[in-house]
């Protein structure tokens, strides 16, 4: 009798003792993966050999919804891609359209535009900034960002009636003017600001263990980081100087003076350092933009595509006709494509928008800034220990509604 | 996006002395075109933005051409996507390539034109590592093939995903009940 049991193959005992690798999934429901990411880690022990992201989780086909709503209809679900800087998401949408429909801006609106879109880029940094910090094991941080956060919130909330999803400019330029008193508020707001800044590097900056977990890690040289097509603060903390705002100015930005901070490392602490201070530069754009604040208009004159005031409305027959078409049949827009981009608070947000001349476009794309600065992340995290995956993740300021759109 | 008005100014053969002292992209692109015929099919500037259609089995040589080339420098890869024109128009498919040039801070578009029964275009992932993931997502949603593409599966989608979601004949909800397997 042969004494070998009679084992199906896939339940053999395979004893390898040099194979010490390990495939180990971490998320979809990690909670520093900032969302519904998976990362299919492959272990040397403790060393990450291999790092595979799995997305999609959160996919919702909304440039698929695009084709079939109106151009105006399309603000609203631009708030829900990158859900921390929806302003910008907001932004860089009206003005591909409005690149198409090759509209004149006012002076205003293209401030306020500016004005409220530095408050969320200061807003999108200070949930990185707190999330990133409780994510290495700083807690109190998280605090200090999240009571700053809220005050820009309210700002934006008085602006436009939401807090996480605005839908606050327009094509042609704004939902409405800014309300009475807004202006002071926001100048108490920026006077608390720099020094809750000096607050958060108390907190963390001279922090041996926050530098520690910090530097050295996830290290992305700055051609690597230009072939990955980083942008934004990743790529800038690998000391590479573009700013769309400064390379390919929108809304007026080449007449704002503020400064693109850069570090040459390329690891986390660098891009913290950089996030850092572009929070500080925000705050200058923001006093400027107060500063150029003068009373006008804040939609583009063109009865067909923007909507008419109230009171217009009430008095004059053509504006209800106008109100009336726009809102049942939209407005044409030119057979034509155009890709917009803008300095998002995560980097390079690009709107692909292509018309065939009707009322629905007829395909929009959106350019991530975080769907190309996650596919890097491969790169960053070979040879690196699994926590300090957790730290990578963190400094690529991810938001996953943007990646899976 | 460089000055529209620039562009417009420095078509082949018109260039005035207003037009900015660098090369503008579609000055670039017309370039390459005198040099290289094959490459560019045709050249189009609206809004500002210069598109030039490139047959496909030119993409990558265009590319690496236009990345490597001292005045262009086209480094940067900024986007990459399939579109589909509708069942009724030949060809059916086109791929845009965003480019920008990090240095110079010029961008334009690159466009290879695909029929619905041939959907085959070179990959460029190894002139930008970036498109890796561009080429997947166009891949997910239009069946666009990238030859030679290291890892090309869907990215957004379900493996077992029926169709391709973002060509104009598959429906907006899906197909019913389920469009997986």
């Amino acid at each position: 009798m042969s004494s070998t049991l009679n084992v199906p193959p896939q339940f053999e005992i395979v004893d390898r003792p040099l194979d010490s690798q390990m495939t180990i999934s971490m998320g979809p429901q990690h909670p520093s993966t900032h969302g519904v990411l998976r990362l299919e880690l492959v272990l040397d022990g403790e060393t990450v050999v291999k790092a595979t992201p799995d997305i999609g989780y959160l996919h919702t086909g909304m440039e698929k919804l695009f084709e079939y709503k109106k151009y105006q209809q399309g603000i609203v679900i631009t708030d829900r891609m990158d859900y921390l800087n929806p302003l910008g998401n907001n932004l860089a949408y009206v003005m591909a359209v409005e690149k198409l429909l090759e509209l004149e801006i006012p002076e205003r609106a293209q401030t306020i535009r500016v004005l409220t879109c530095e408050l969320q880029r200061i807003a999108s940094h200070l949930v990185w900034l707190g999330t990133h910090a409780l994510d290495i094991g700083a807690m109190t941080v998280f605090f200090y960002c999240f009571r700053e956060r809220e005050k820009i919130l309210n700002l934006i909330e008085a602006a436009s009636g939401g807090r996480l999803t605005p839908s606050y400019f327009r094509i042609g330029g704004l939902m409405m003017d800014l309300p009475a008193g807004f202006e002071p508020r926001v100048k108490q707001f920026l006077d608390g600001f720099l020094e809750a800044v000096d607050e958060f590097h108390t907190l963390l900056t001279g922090n041996r263990i926050f530098q520690k977990r910090t530097q050295g890690v996830g290290v992305i040289s700055a051609e690597d980081a230009i072939d990955w097509g980083l942008s934004g603060p990743c790529l800038r903390g690998s000391g590479v100087n573009l700013d769309i705002r400064r390379a390919n100015p929108y809304t007026g930005y080449e007449k704002y003076d503020f400064e693109v901070p850069t570090e040459a490392d390329g690891d986390v602490w660098a891009r913290y350092i950089v996030r850092m201070r572009e929070m500080k530069e925000s705050h200058k754009i923001v006093v400027q933009a107060l500063g150029r604040l003068k009373p006008g208009p804040v939609k583009a004159d063109a009865p067909k595509v923007v909507l008419p005031d109230r009171e217009a409305m009430k008095r004059h027959m053509d504006a209800l006709i106008h109100h009336f078409l726009i809102v049942a049949e939209g407005f044409d827009v030119p057979a034509g494509e155009v890709y917009m981009p803008i300095e998002a608070s995560k980097g390079e947000l690009g709107v692909y928008v292509k018309s065939d001349g009707g009322p629905k476009p007829s395909r929009v794309h959106f350019r991530g800034p975080s769907f190309v600065n996650l596919s890097a992340l491969p790169q960053m995290a070979e040879g690196a220990m699994i926590a300090d995956i957790v730290a990578i993740i963190g400094s690529l300021d991810i938001v996953l509604g943007e990646i899976d759109r | 996006m460089t000055n529209g008005a620039d562009n417009e100014q420095a078509l082949p053969g018109q260039t005035s002395p207003t037009s900015s002292q660098n090369s503008t992209p579609s000055l670039l692109v017309t370039k390459l075109q005198r040099s290289h015929p094959e490459w560019i099919t045709e050249i189009r500037v609206a809004h500002g933005e210069v598109t030039a259609i490139v047959p496909r089995e030119h993409i990558q040589a265009a590319c690496s051409d236009l990345k490597t080339s001292a005045e262009s420098r086209f480094d940067f890869l900024a986007d990459l996507c399939g579109v589909d024109r509708g069942q009724e128009e030949e060809p059916r498919f086109e791929v845009n390539y965003h480019l920008f040039s990090t240095t110079k801070h010029h961008r334009i578009r690159l466009k290879v034109l695909l029929a619905e029964d041939d959907l085959h275009v070179p990959t460029v992932t190894n002139v930008w590592r970036t498109a890796n993931w561009h080429e997947r997502e166009t891949f997910d949603f239009f069946g666009i093939v990238f030859d030679g593409h290291p890892d090309l599966r869907r990215i957004l989608l379900p493996d077992d995903w029926q169709g391709y979601a973002l060509r104009k004949d598959f429906p907006l909800r899906g197909y019913e009940p389920y469009s997986l397997k």
